[in-house]
């Protein structure tokens, strides 16, 4: 399928409080194309909970439910049970969710909504850091980045989300990225047809906390693939499936860009290049992406 | 129309099941666990109409509730103490997000340490939450209230939450003798619920985005608006249960001997049905006393406090407190006559942590309001009078 | 569009609801049309839903909403998008 396939219809309108070049409305954008008009997003506190703008206007053409940012996984369950009772299982609940309302504060709910099995999308948009509150370190932040709270680089690395959500082994566990909308369209249209949850992590690049300029967002995406910091996959009735170049990676058909190029790039991974280079981290760091790719060679190889 | 003898905790899950929810999600907790144990034998004999969500936490029970709510369900949840204070943050969400969820709370006292047994330190913590709040004394008022209930929070012009609290152990698992109307009939009384607003993709609606301080006082005043609408509307829901199903428990208050009472005693809870033995011993020995047995806590009986204090001194007994100032029924109904009253009020505090409190000691206390041997708040529990 | 008439924080769709966006712009995007392929990167990549999609696929630059952030002359294959600075 091609761009031009997508939908035109917009279901965020223009003119919102992002900033300039924000990934989470690149994401949404795609994503609410996927959904189309019969959905109702579950936002909890987080950057959206502010593009969404302000009382009494909205920038979403579809009905939204702010909550409480420890209480997606809940809420959705709450409608879901509500549009079953009344016979209109035919909307998409969808949880649009922050890497902090996911990987921290918010996985007891996700994790509940999970086990019973409630038949939603939970979407986390992974900016690797607690964006709305101004850039503090999430359970996402990579290891070694700046962050308000992790002012000499975080010292430890990120949970396995992915890992931890194919645990509860829910019908369909996918990762995307905002600079391959096809690829993220896509998985959203699949996991809409599943009945049971589903879970789609998004890397989102923020240029304020990542600290890169504003034109570099969609580039800084597509870079954390190729160099193998994210991987695109679907997890699928415990089969896994790489996709793009993240397949042609685990194949061995595609050697991954060097990580630094990634870091280099990144103002928050700065104190690991300027004044002095800081071999010992940086090493770290790309130890951690080829265990990555070792233990999926391992496990689904 | 037929009797049943069971635990308040069992007749609570009845009356949830009679008034039909589409969705209860609920999480378990000494004392409340029977009955959420109840509604999951109605769902696995297939008599429940509503989807029973079992949830991972109290903070997830409402946030579901506020979730189906806002979908247009009827819902329904229970829980206590600690599950009560978890949800706290939801209980404003959903207070502020005026979605008329019901919920019983069966009191038990705060830890640490540990304690299942009953005060009301945990529902009076959530007062100024924007929920309507009921005390019952009896299981057939537990019954009545929470059918009553779902129609005041449904209707149009109060659209709030509503909190039913009664004593953990002292009813939640004593049984009563309760009248339960037929489901044809409790349908007449409670209509479907017709939702003030609703996530419906056919009228995308955003709730709760940012709002600006100017536009957010509005918000709260008609969150107190409703509660004023509220108290009209509690006489009436109570007078047409009454005519229709015969069973009454008063109104925002509940008056007995009153009438000619030099003395009121004003207190909450099973401490209120408790009270009325002790009012009748002190009858017997001729001393002029009555009882006003808080109902609704919020919204707080404003006008029937000064009502009573027209004729009567006022001794009051709390079964919580608010630790650095007194129990918060004595602070309210000083605040209540403030400026229109010179009637004397008297505070006790009696039964934290669920120590018991029989109507001997009820006269005790009483009576030492009567004898004028009160000098300022008086902790019962240690030995005050 | 229902308004409802209950008071809580209800918000309702609309375009511009930070008003027009586009005074945030410092630089704005340049389309030249003759070299445009009509591949709609520039249109999916858009944060701000910005660049309008016409009939034929060919794309034109909403400028009451474009912030100017440049994603769309960063990503665009043939340069057809050039990023100019704001009077």
């Amino acid at each position: 399928m091609a761009l031009k396939d997508l939908p035109r219809e917009e279901y965020l309108l223009p003119g919102s409080a992002a900033c300039p070049g924000c990934p989470a409305t690149i994401g949404l954008r795609t994503v609410l194309k996927a959904l189309g008009k019969k959905t109702i997003l579950v936002v909890p506190a987080c950057c959206t909970a502010v593009i969404e703008s302000w009382y009494p206007n909205s920038s979403f053409n579809v009905p939204l439910l702010n909550i409480a940012f420890e209480a997606s996984g809940a809420a959705a369950s709450g409608i879901v049970s509500a549009l079953k009772q009344k016979g209109r299982d035919d909307i998409n609940v969808v949880v649009w969710a922050g890497d902090g309302g996911t990987y921290d504060i918010g996985i007891q709910a996700m994790s509940g909504a999970f086990e019973r099995g409630t038949d939603f999308i939970y979407i986390c948009y992974n900016n690797q850091i607690y964006s709305n509150t101004g850039i503090q370190r999430s359970g996402a932040t990579p290891y070694g980045a700046w962050t308000t709270t992790t002012v000499s680089g975080k010292g430890e690395f990120p949970k396995d989300m992915g890992a931890i959500v194919r645990a509860h082994r829910i019908p369909y566990v996918a990762t995307a990225c905002i600079s391959y909308p096809e690829d993220l369209y896509n998985k959203v249209r699949k996991a809409k047809e599943i009945r049971g949850s589903k879970y789609i992590e998004v890397l989102t690049p923020c240029p304020p906390g990542w600290r890169f300029p504003m034109d570099r967002t969609v580039e800084m995406g597509r870079l954390a693939v190729e160099t193998g910091v994210w991987p695109l996959y679907e997890y699928e009735n415990e089969e896994m499936t790489f996709n793009g170049i993240s397949r042609a990676i685990f194949e061995g058909k595609y050697k991954r860009k060097p990580v630094e190029d990634w870091l280099k790039l990144q103002g928050r991974f700065s104190h690991l290049f300027k004044p002095k280079r800081d071999e010992e981290r940086i090493k770290r760091f790309e130890k951690f992406v080829d265990d990555m790719w070792e233990r999926f060679r391992k496990e689904f190889g | 129309m037929k009797v049943v003898v069971d635990t308040g905790n069992h007749i609570a899950a009845l009356a949830a099941k009679l008034a039909k929810p589409d969705v209860v999600a609920a999480y378990p907790i000494t004392p409340q666990t029977t009955i959420v144990e109840k509604i999951a034998e109605y769902v696995a004999k297939g008599e429940f109409s509503g989807d029973y969500v079992c949830v991972e936490s109290e903070h997830s029970a409402m946030s579901a509730c506020i979730g189906a709510s806002a979908a247009g369900a009827r819902t329904f949840t229970a829980t206590s103490a600690h599950g009560l204070l978890l949800m706290h943050e939801m209980l404003h969400w959903a207070a502020l997000a005026r979605l008329p969820i019901v919920m019983v709370n069966v009191n038990r006292a705060v830890g640490p340490g540990w304690n299942i047994w009953s005060d009301q330190n945990d529902s009076m913590a959530q007062r100024d939450t924007g929920w309507i709040q009921i005390y019952c004394s009896s299981n057939q008022e537990i019954f009545d209230s929470i059918i009553q209930a779902f129609k005041l929070a449904e209707h149009k012009d109060v659209q709030l939450p509503v909190m039913v609290c009664y004593d953990g152990f002292i009813l939640s698992h004593t049984s009563m003798p309760v009248k339960v109307p037929e489901q044809k009939e409790i349908d007449d009384f409670l209509p479907k619920r017709e939702p003030k607003w609703v996530l419906d993709p056919e009228n995308p609606v955003t709730h709760g985005n940012i709002i600006m301080p100017k536009d957010y006082p509005s918000i709260r005043k008609a969150m107190q608006d409703a509660q004023e609408n509220a108290k009209k509307l509690i006489p009436d829901i109570a007078r047409e249960w009454r005519e229709r199903f015969g069973t009454y428990h008063g109104e925002l208050i509940e008056r007995y001997m009153c009438d000619d009472a030099e003395y009121i005693l004003l207190t909450y809870a099973a401490l209120g049905a408790e009270s009325k033995i002790a009012i009748n011993e002190l009858r017997k020995e001729g001393k002029k006393v009555g009882l006003a047995r808080i109902r609704f806590f919020r919204p707080f009986p404003t006008e029937d406090i000064l009502d009573l204090a027209k004729n009567s001194d006022l001794i009051v007994l709390d079964r919580s407190i608010s630790i650095g100032m007194e129990g918060p029924l004595f602070t309210e109904v000083k605040s209540s006559l403030y400026g229109k009253s010179d009637a004397k009020v008297f505070g006790y505090i009696a039964g934290l942590g669920g120590k018991d409190v029989t109507y001997k000691d009820i006269e005790k206390m009483v009576n030492h309001a009567i004898d004028g041997k009160y000098r300022e708040v008086v902790w019962y529990d240690m030995g005050g009078c | 569009m229902k308004k409802y008439d209950v008071v809580t924080t209800l918000s309702y769709p609309k375009t511009g609801a930070m008003g027009k966006t586009g005074t945030w712009r410092i630089f704005r995007p340049i389309l030249n049309k003759d070299k445009c392929v009509k591949c709609l990167r520039c249109w999916i990549f858009c944060p701000e839903g910005a660049i309008i999609r016409k009939d034929d696929d060919s794309v034109e630059i909403d400028y009451n909403y474009c912030k100017g952030c440049g994603i769309c002359a960063r990503e665009c294959k043939v340069k057809a998008i050039t990023m100019e600075r704001e009077e």
